[in-house]
């Protein structure tokens, strides 16, 4: 190794949130003019590492070293001083704004510190997306009328335009077509060229052979290899390091002998669901009683496909069938009377009234259960809900309780409850174990399979490739909106799921 | 890791099973009566400012304040825009806001009183009162619901053109009532047990609003959209079609209103109704309505248009200039969010 010091060190940096270690003692070094790869399933903590990198996430333990001297990056200007930029997955720019205004937002060149100087702006704005190679972007075109990828051009002369030393790239090429991810690829090698660093995350293994120098593997919050050599390091190994968990989770056993379910009809038939750009025809046959998973990266379409059979999402073509009668389409009202019932991936943002009690979360979807003329019998409901609450054991077994103080594996069960007192036949669950913790998750397993017992139809999304191959009986996995392998769920295992979902770009 | 598993396993099924012990649930059991305790609490603290109000003016004007007369009118005046105060609370519960009320009382004060109108005599005054309140709250519904115009933006453009059409119909002359049954239930001969028949509408209304947001499937609706609208939307509930049925009961209520303001004030002018819509979401602010929406209360807006009703008495009677009363007005906006603030604070964290 070179005398110089790394560029920056982190070890044992740790952070909790509530119910969660998201990272327990990771360990990352980044050399100038390398491009350091990180790898990690969705949860691994990749996320919360670089936020802890740009000064938004303050770490609760660790040190922090830049150029050989120790640091604390208190906030996001704090690291951006030192020179460190992060360009996020989600970009973060001011669509109204003009692209020279959001290169230099925070950092205009002005007279007296007040008056912003446009013209010195937009020609230094214009010199950056040269050398980005992009010179047919106008910088005084607003922002909001450039393509996804040009967006991504200007984010990345955003943080060129600071005294930069290291950039994070969260996903880069995720929005990119082939070509653009060529483009990116140059880009990235001019910066470091220049002595700049990257550290670049993406899920796919093929493009961090092309252009990686080093690889590091975070699994479960801590780093499981630090500093491999990207080109050299077999794909088998760092699919085994990125797999393999820590925790073991338990899930119910599957019902092995259901004489003669092939035999029964279906209750949830999918043909040919279709939403441009988002994924392609969907076939697909629910059974009573049977879990199907969708395995696949965020991306990938999953949420999309449950969503478009909900009618939460207009599909472009296809038909949605519940016991052989199709659904009009578009039309969650038609689904939920057709008896599909959906535990959303946002659980507050999209399923929960946070400011209501148990009782009236559950009872949302079946009010004229309880109900003549209007008129709600809440004797009724409430001892519905009750009912309903304990048969998931609910805790605390108070329907009265507002369900903003339950834990995320409560609130989750107060979801199910909802759609269990409606009566309906299918279940579609999206993530249902986000920000549930891990004893209570065993738990949510073992109602979801009860349930599946008792009759219903679940289809699971999950980004954790063990839960839908421990929880589902089928599986279907996706790839870029396109479901690409079928199988019984015990024919699977991790690493295939893994070399399925990260075969490099799409080849079809 | 399957130890906490089993655990979890374990005490489910007991605790579920297992009678729930008497004290936690029973107290927990009590109050949900009506709208939790933090509501109650907050409703308390305005009967207590109201009581002191009451308790300000009898020190300083005992006679004049405490008399029968008195008494009866300000209860008359907070009639008027108390009807209007209900439909808004259903409005500002579900996320929204109608900024046209004051404009749609006044014209359909004005449609109810035309020559023609009168000609129909009571049923027609009222008929057309209300007609015209739901016909201009149906179209805030579609702009809002169907059209997916800001509330904000649809019923500001609703404001601006219903007084237009108002100040068009009457050309700036107050259109005079000769329909003496109408004008008959202003006079005290009409009073029940020493009770305004507009106290009654108020009270029915008051009672009925009441009822429908606590007790009835469209309250329930209405509380989910304003709480979360995604998440009412995805458990199937049809948030466009409530949202429509919002405008048009605030509508209605305007109606009420509008042919209310007609027995009070022998006339239909198009001025009437000015400001009515500040003052309604100032008093079902302060009464403890979320103006984002999902949590609204009857009782409280009822009670902050009697604060808002008394404190203009008071200072009439004490020849207090309405500078003075906007400034009080104004604090007590002020002080009020920021104890809802507090308390809020405390029950979330």
């Amino acid at each position: 190794m070179a005398p110089e010091p790394p560029l920056l060190t982190m070890s044992g940096i740790t952070k909790s949130f509530p119910g969660v270690r998201a990272l327990d003692g990771v360990d990352l070094e980044v050399q100038a003019g390398e491009v350091h790869c990180l790898l990690g399933q969705n949860g691994a903590g990749k996320s919360t590492l670089i936020k802890v990198l740009a000064g938004a996430h303050q770490p609760d333990g660790g040190e922090i070293t830049w150029r050989g001297a120790p640091v604390a990056l208190k906030s996001p200007i704090a690291a951006m001083r030192l020179g460190i930029a992060t360009i996020y997955q989600e970009l973060d720019l001011v669509e109204g704004l003009s692209v020279a205004e959001n290169i230099f937002l925070g950092h205009e060149p002005t007279t007296a510190r007040f008056v912003v100087r446009t013209r010195e702006g937009r020609t230094a704005a214009g010199a950056l997306l040269k050398r980005l190679g992009h010179p047919e972007i106008d910088p005084a075109s607003p922002v909001g009328a450039l393509s996804a990828a040009q967006q991504q051009i200007v984010s990345m002369a955003r943080a060129l335009s600071h005294d930069v030393r290291l950039i994070v790239m969260d996903e880069p090429s995720a929005a990119l077509d082939p070509d653009e991810v060529d483009n990116l690829f140059r880009i990235v090698a001019s910066v470091t060229a220049d002595g700049v660093a990257v550290v670049y995350i993406s899920h796919r293994l093929e493009e961090i052979r092309r252009i990686g120098d080093r690889v590091t593997v975070l699994k479960d919050g801590r780093a499981v290899a630090v500093g491999l050599p990207a080109e050299s390091t077999p794909t088998h190994d760092i699919v085994a390091m990125m797999t393999g968990r820590k925790v073991e989770y338990v899930f119910p056993p599957r019902t092995t002998s259901r004489p003669g379910a092939d035999a029964t009809e279906p209750v949830l038939t999918v043909e040919g669901l279709t939403r441009k750009g988002e994924f392609a025809p969907v076939d697909l046959e629910l059974r009573p009683g049977e879990i199907v998973g969708l395995a696949g990266l965020v991306g990938s379409g999953r949420s999309e496909i449950l969503e478009t059979v909900y009618g939460a999402r207009r599909p472009t073509a296809g038909r949605v069938k519940v016991a052989g009668k199709q659904l009009r389409p578009g039309s969650v009202r038609a689904a939920v009377a057709a008896g599909i019932g959906l535990a959303p991936e946002e659980r507050k943002a999209q399923a929960l009234l946070m400011l209501e009690s148990v009782t009236r979360n559950v009872s949302v979807s079946s009010m004229s259960r309880f109900s003549r003329a209007g008129w709600i019998d809440r004797g009724a409901e409430r001892r519905a809900a009750r009912e309903a609450t304990r048969e998931l054991s609910l805790r605390p077994d108070n329907p009265d309780t507002p369900v903003r103080t339950l834990s995320g594996g409560n609130q989750q069960k107060a979801v199910l409850a909802r759609w269990l007192l409606r009566g309906c036949r299918v279940l579609l669950l999206d993530e249902p174990t986000r920000g549930v913790d891990v004893g209570a998750r065993a738990e949510l397993y073992a109602v979801i399979r009860r349930l599946a017992d008792e009759g219903l139809a679940v289809l699971l999304v999950s980004s954790e490739v063990p839960e839908v191959l421990g929880l589902a009986d089928r599986v279907l996995v996706l790839r870029e909106g396109r479901v690409v392998h079928t199988a019984d769920a015990r024919e699977l295992d991790e690493h295939r799921v893994l070399d399925l979902v990260m075969e490099g770009s799409p080849t079809s | 890791m399957t130890q906490p598993v089993s655990s979890a396993q374990q005490g489910g099924p007991d605790r579920g099973a297992a009678p729930a012990p008497v004290p936690g649930p029973r107290t927990k059991d009590a109050p949900p009566r009506g709208r939790g305790p933090r509501v109650d609490v907050r409703n308390l603290s305005l009967i207590g400012v109201l009581a002191v109000l009451i308790a300000v003016g009898g020190i300083t004007e005992p006679d004049a304040f405490l008399d029968t007369g008195n008494l009866q009118l300000i209860l008359t005046q907070a009639s008027v825009i108390g009807v209007v105060t209900v439909g808004m609370t259903f409005v500002i519960t579900s996320g929204g806001i109608d900024l046209s009320v004051g404009a749609m009382v006044a014209l359909a004060s004005v449609w109810a009183t035309t020559v023609a109108t009168q000609e129909y005599g009571f049923a027609g005054i009222l008929f057309t009162a209300i007609a015209v309140g739901l016909a201009a709250g149906l179209v805030n519904g579609l702009l809002v619901a169907y059209g997916r115009m800001v509330p904000f933006i649809a019923t500001l453009a609703m404001l601006a053109s219903a007084r237009g059409l108002a100040l068009q119909i009457t050309d700036g002359k107050t259109q005079i009532v000769t329909v003496t049954s109408v004008l008959d239930l202003g006079l005290p001969d009409s009073y029940v047990l020493g009770i305004p028949p507009l106290v009654m509408m108020f009270a029915a209304v008051t009672v009925i609003g009441w009822l429908v947001l606590n007790r009835t499937t469209f309250g329930r609706r209405t509380v989910a959209v304003g709480g979360n609208a995604e998440a009412a939307r995805l458990a199937g509930i049809d948030v466009r079609r409530q949202r429509l049925l919002l405008y048009l009961l605030s509508g209605l209520c305007c109606g009420i209103a509008a042919f209310m303001l007609i027995i009070l004030s022998g006339s239909g002018q198009n001025t009437n109704g000015n400001l009515y819509e500040l003052d309604a979401i100032a008093a079902a602010i302060i009464g403890g309505t979320l103006l984002s929406g999902g949590r609204g209360t009857i009782v409280g807006s009822v009670l902050g248009v009697l604060v808002f009703t008394t404190i203009t008495n008071i200072f009439a009677l004490n020849n207090l200039q309405s500078d003075v009363q906007q400034i009080a007005k104004g604090a007590i906006i002020v002080a009020a969010v920021l104890v809802q603030r507090r308390t809020s604070e405390h029950g979330e964290t």
